[in-house]
């Protein structure tokens, strides 16, 4: 990660940056000069000079008719290629913040794509903030320069109008977007919530008959932030209205300290054109100014995530990895998400070479988070995991997950081939290693309809709950960790498959170290050890035939599980 | 809103023609032929002109808003019960919210931008031919060139710059596809790695965004080009005639000063087209959403239901006898007593599915009779309470209310003898007072009552505000097990309810919570008929009678 997180440039791009706005600025200036050389044209024209005195002014309107808009095209493309790579380089470098931090949060789907639009930030504010901008700052002054030869008071009058309509209107309309942002953004979470409330509580809605009062409650959030909108309409069409008014006004000035000045008719015109044409590109930067506070809010956020501390403290020179088989001996742990109570508080466990131990539990027993404190993903706050008696805090995280690792709460399908998404647990698995881990997680059946090369769609779209629980559990074979750590494997799948799914586990499993997190009982007879949490402690361990013995929460859960079984 | 936006549009126009007049009185200043008091009228046309930009902007707001409005009450009000969890919501949530805001673009840019130039250009042709027919021939020859060329470009381009977009889209998932990944990649140790890919990924997408836009701004630029040449192909001409003497300098101004506002409306109605795609593109989907799909409008099923009528009802198998006290029926408030229900041969098929979902059921619930219903996942035990509850019609079969089709009876009032906490009861983004009410019309006292009665009191007065303490979305402040009690706290709140309709009230709770959910049943259900679809032994223990709903194999009540 570089020292400063989310930095906007990288090497090359202020050369094709410069490049891109000289372009802009020279379609600005081609435009003004078209407008100025026509009116000096047809005004000297009209003084009937011989046909020679206009060759050079015919000559320029042409050619500026023809660059403006080449070069308004070599702008455009020159600006799309830097923005976007500006973009990437975001991308890339958010990424790289993200790869050390805490996990992402579960219910969070909506917040990652709001974080991947803010990338889209930094090409709004280059092509449509700053680009524009300095192209019209150096039109403008060029457009001044001019008139300052012709009359110097006209000079002024127009840097003035220029000055307002292409600084002060866009700040006043960022200051306001900014100000109106902080009331219309609760505005818009109101309404999103109440919208989500009318479309996922629609059945309890029904049932008490509470629908019309919680569609009346929409409809008043609605007003509420149509409210707000129509401000903001009110502020952009007095912004519009304005840049208009300070552009004919100007020109009006400029005649006027023209005629006072005695100023002959081909230079008033010349004067007067120009004066109106240069405000051609300053007046969209009012919406550029509008743009900016949005732009500017996305950029903060970014920033932010930049800047959030990684999950796990890694050690200052790791040691290498032990050799022999891997035996854990967890001692006392209390591992804590943020400032709430311990996710796991003081659990001790240990596991030899080659046991499978089920962990089993209600939700928010810590079941998960001994996985990921085992993984390193989480930090320890008390007590110790010793791997062959090393604590595994003196190992770099990404080495002790090549050791520890295995299917993981809400495993992910990426949009690639079925081929693709394996191997990413094994690039240099071999194709009959692929077959295999398949034919172990029983998806052969699957491949061997679909075939490897099938890509599967967004978010595993195209894959059932089943599948994908399978599709991980190959990966994770496929990766043959030392130990094998499996989180809910049969979660989001129906019970027949779940169960025909951890069968063909524990068959998979035999012999290796396995550390499975479960809900469901069926076949547990198999495994060393049952370690029960509850509140994240041990409250239960043992065999299942002796944890069935004994009243308390395996007992409930092993009789319901069979009441509940055809 | 039909004013609002008709006065937009013709602020719109006003504008343009007021730029007519302006270039009449500036070029008149500028020839000589007017003095330069006529710069006071000038300023006021500016003015004007000021004065309808600014009113066409406030019209065309309140016009995108009160569209967006109207749109998202119609989309709300439209929406079914049994709709919710389905795919639609998602995509409903979403366009009731932010996506109905893609109409802005049309209704604010690009509906005064075509009103705009479907009269400008003429009334400046109009004008030019007054002034000087050479002028008004190069622009009318030249004008349809830059919709014919818009056209011609676009459509030339159509199959690449579509191609493009689909690998656009493609690689542009990528990202975020990488990002809502990135633990499963950690858990492999790819997560590095993946960096680099995101790099090459990156300039993969621009060199094929760029390949895009060379040609997209192709269009931009012949339109540019005709515009410019167009001014190019007046002016020189009209310098060569004043040379000649042929023609007065105060018409050559004028004619410089309008032929590039005739091209300009048409240019302006191009950059806002795409835009304004993007904008109907919502308004169709939003459309579809609000006119029923076929398969889903409730007043159809009604004509198929066949009354069926087992020969032999099969007597009720108990699982679970458990004693029950003599019911007292008579709970103060209500006017009924709890109903018979009995349901005959009940059959449920959703629209696209294969199977059914409830598969010939026939039961019989005498008054206050306590009914746990178990079977395994997909056995159609929630489509049974469902059904109860009015939310799905059956494909077959019949449900009787005291002898009464329940298809015959009014809903609302029906709903009204019902008290339902489903599978995963939605709490809404209100205080925890409102969400236990639910519209209800009864006392903070009563709130605290119910609440007491469903074990919730104790966390909730634990909470920051008590009961005045807003949830967040979906309840994300509570656990499960405190969000099951608060639902369960709704269904107190209704002493009127003669009829318990319970999903799996202990599902995902962990064993305390579960017993005092247990608990809070038990008192709940005291002299109502409850029908409990349960999986845990201890709500089935609060039952009479077990009825079993079966696979396919295992038809109707057992």
């Amino acid at each position: 990660m570089t020292g400063t997180p989310l930095r906007l440039l990288t090497p090359g791009m202020p050369r094709r940056l410069v490049l891109a706005t000289l372009a802009g600025a020279a379609a600005d200036l081609a435009g003004i000069a078209l407008i100025a050389a026509a009116a000096w044209m047809i005004t000297r024209a009209a003084e009937q000079p011989p046909l020679a005195a206009l060759s050079v002014a015919i000559v320029a309107v042409r050619a500026f008719a023809t660059t403006r808009g080449l070069f308004r095209y070599g702008e455009r493309l020159a600006g799309h290629d830097v923005a976007l790579r500006a973009q990437a380089g975001t991308r890339e470098r958010l990424y790289q913040a993200l790869v050390p931090a805490g996990p992402l949060p579960r219910r969070g789907a909506d917040l990652l794509s709001r974080m991947v639009d803010d990338t889209d930030a930094v090409q709004d504010l280059l092509v449509r903030c700053l680009l524009p901008a300095v192209a019209a700052l150096l039109a403008g002054t060029a457009a001044v320069v001019l008139a300052a030869f012709v009359l110097p008071a006209a000079a002024l009058l127009l840097a003035a109008g220029l000055l307002v309509a292409g600084v002060a209107l866009p700040a006043a309309t960022a200051v306001a977007a900014r100000r109106r942002s902080a009331r219309i953004a609760p505005a818009r979470a109101e309404l999103a919530a109440r919208v989500a409330d009318l479309v996922h509580g629609a059945a309890d809605l029904a049932a008490y008959g509470a629908r019309d009062r919680a569609l009346s409650a929409g409809m008043e959030a609605d007003a509420r932030l149509a409210l707000l909108e129509r401000g903001r309409s009110r502020v952009d069409a007095a912004a519009l209205g304005l840049g208009v008014l300070v552009q004919g006004l100007t020109v009006v000035a400029v005649v006027l300290a023209a005629s006072s000045a005695d100023l002959d008719g081909v230079a008033t015109a010349v004067l007067a054109l120009t004066a109106l044409v240069s405000f051609e590109p300053v007046l969209p930067l009012g919406a550029a100014g509008e743009r900016l506070a949005g732009v500017l809010a996305a950029l903060r956020r970014l920033r932010e995530i930049g800047a959030t501390p990684a999950a796990v403290t890694e050690p200052g020179t790791p040691l290498p990895l032990p050799d022999e088989p891997p035996a854990l001996e967890i001692e006392d742990l209390v591992v804590r998400h943020g400032d709430r109570a311990p996710a796991l508080n003081g659990v001790s466990l240990s596991i030899a070479p080659g046991d499978r131990v089920a962990i089993v539990g209600p939700s928010g027993a810590g079941k998960s988070t001994l996985l990921a404190a085992l993984m390193r993903t989480v930090d320890i706050e008390s007590g110790n995991i010793m791997l062959n008696g090393v604590d595994i805090r003196r190992f770099a995280s990404d080495d002790v997950r090549t050791r520890m690792t295995g299917l993981i709460q809400d495993p992910y399908v990426f949009q690639a081939t079925l081929r693709d998404n394996l191997r990413l647990a094994g690039p240099d698995a071999s194709d009959d290693d692929l077959a295999r881990a398949v034919r172990q997680a029983r998806l052969d059946d699957w491949t061997g309809r679909t075939g490897w090369d099938t890509t599967l769609g967004e978010d595993g779209r195209t894959v059932s709950g089943g599948q994908l629980q399978r599709l991980a559990l190959a990966r994770a074979l496929l990766y043959d960790p030392q130990v094998l750590l499996l989180d809910e494997p049969a979660e989001a799948v129906d019970e027949e498959t779940a169960d025909a799914l951890l069968a063909d586990l524990l068959d998979a499993t035999r012999g290796r170290t396995t550390l499975l997190v479960t809900h469901r009982l069926r076949g547990l007879e198999q495994v060393d050890e049952i370690v029960v949490l509850e509140d994240g402690r041990v409250v239960q361990r043992g065999p299942h035939h002796a944890l069935v013995s004994v009243p308390g929460y395996y007992r409930d859960l092993w009789e319901s599980e069979a009441l509940t079984r055809r | 809103m039909r004013p609002h936006l008709a006065a937009c549009l013709a602020a719109a126009v006003a504008a343009g023609l007021l730029v007519l007049v302006q270039a009449e009185l500036l070029a008149g200043v500028l020839s000589g032929r007017f003095t330069t008091a006529v710069l006071i009228p000038l300023a006021l046309v500016v003015a004007a002109r000021g004065l309808l930009g600014w009113a066409r902007g406030v019209f065309a707001g309140r016009t995108a808003v009160a569209v967006k409005s109207q749109l998202r009450r119609r989309l709300l009000s439209r929406f079914q019960e049994q709709d919710a969890g389905s795919a639609r919501s998602g995509e409903l949530v979403t366009l009731a919210g932010r996506g109905l805001d893609a109409l802005d673009a049309y209704l604010t840019g690009y509906l005064p931008a075509v009103a705009v130039a479907g009269v400008i250009p003429i009334a400046v042709v109009v004008r030019l031919f007054a002034a000087d027919l050479g002028t008004a021939v190069i622009v009318l020859l030249t004008l349809p060139l830059i919709p014919i060329f818009g056209a011609l470009v676009g459509w030339t381009t159509r199959a690449v710059t579509r191609q493009q977009l689909e690998a656009l889209t493609r690689l542009g998932g990528h990202f975020l596809d990488v990002v809502r990944g990135l633990p499963t990649l950690r858990a492999f140790g790819r997560a590095r790695h993946q960096a680099s890919v995101i790099e090459q990924v990156a300039a993969a997408h621009r060199t094929a965004t760029m390949r895009t836009l060379r040609v997209a701004f192709l269009s931009s630029l012949v339109l540019e080009l005709v515009a410019s040449l167009s001014l190019a192909l007046v002016a020189v001409p009209v310098g060569l005639r004043l040379l000649s003497g042929s023609l007065d300098l105060h018409t050559a101004l004028l004619v410089l000063l309008l032929a590039p506002e005739a091209y300009l409306p048409l240019r302006a109605m191009g950059t806002t087209f795409h835009a304004a795609m993007e904008g109907v593109a919502a308004a169709d989907q939003a459309f579809s959403l609000i006119t029923p799909t076929p398969g889903r409008d409730p007043g159809r099923d009604h004509a198929q239901i066949r009354v069926h009528a087992p020969d032999q009802p099969t007597p009720p198998r108990d699982h679970a006898q458990i004693r029950i006290q003599a019911a007292d029926l008579r709970i103060s408030g209500r006017d009924h007593a709890p109903p018979a229900i009995r349901l005959e041969g009940v059959t449920v098929r959703y629209p696209g599915r294969g199977e059914d979902a409830l598969d010939d059921v026939t039961l019989e619930i005498a008054p206050g009779e306590k009914v746990a219903v178990i079977g395994p996942s997909g056995a159609g035990k929630s489509t049974l309470l469902h059904v109860l509850l009015g939310f799905v019609t059956p494909s077959r079969g019949r449900v009787l209310i005291d002898g009464a089709d329940l298809a015959g009876l009014d809903l609302e009032e029906w709903r009204r003898r019902l008290a339902f906490v489903p599978q995963r009861p939605h709490l809404f983004a209100a205080t925890v007072a409102d969400n236990i009410s639910l519209g209800a019309d009864v006392s903070p006292d009563e709130v605290r009552t119910a609440a007491a009665a469903a074990q919730a009191a104790e966390f909730v007065e634990a909470l920051p505000y008590g009961y005045e303490t807003e949830l967040g979305e979906r309840g994300a402040n509570l656990s499960a097990g405190q969000r099951q009690r608060v639902a369960l706290a709704r269904a107190f709140c209704r002493p009127s309810a003669e009829v318990l309709l319970l999903d799996e009230p202990t599902a995902r709770l962990d064993g305390r919570s579960e017993a005092a959910v247990v608990a809070a049943t038990r008192t709940l259900a005291e002299g109502r008929t409850a029908i409990i679809v349960a999986h845990r032994p201890a709500m089935i223990e609060l039952a009479d009678r077990v009825i079993r709903l079966g696979d396919h194999a295992e038809r109707g009540a057992a």
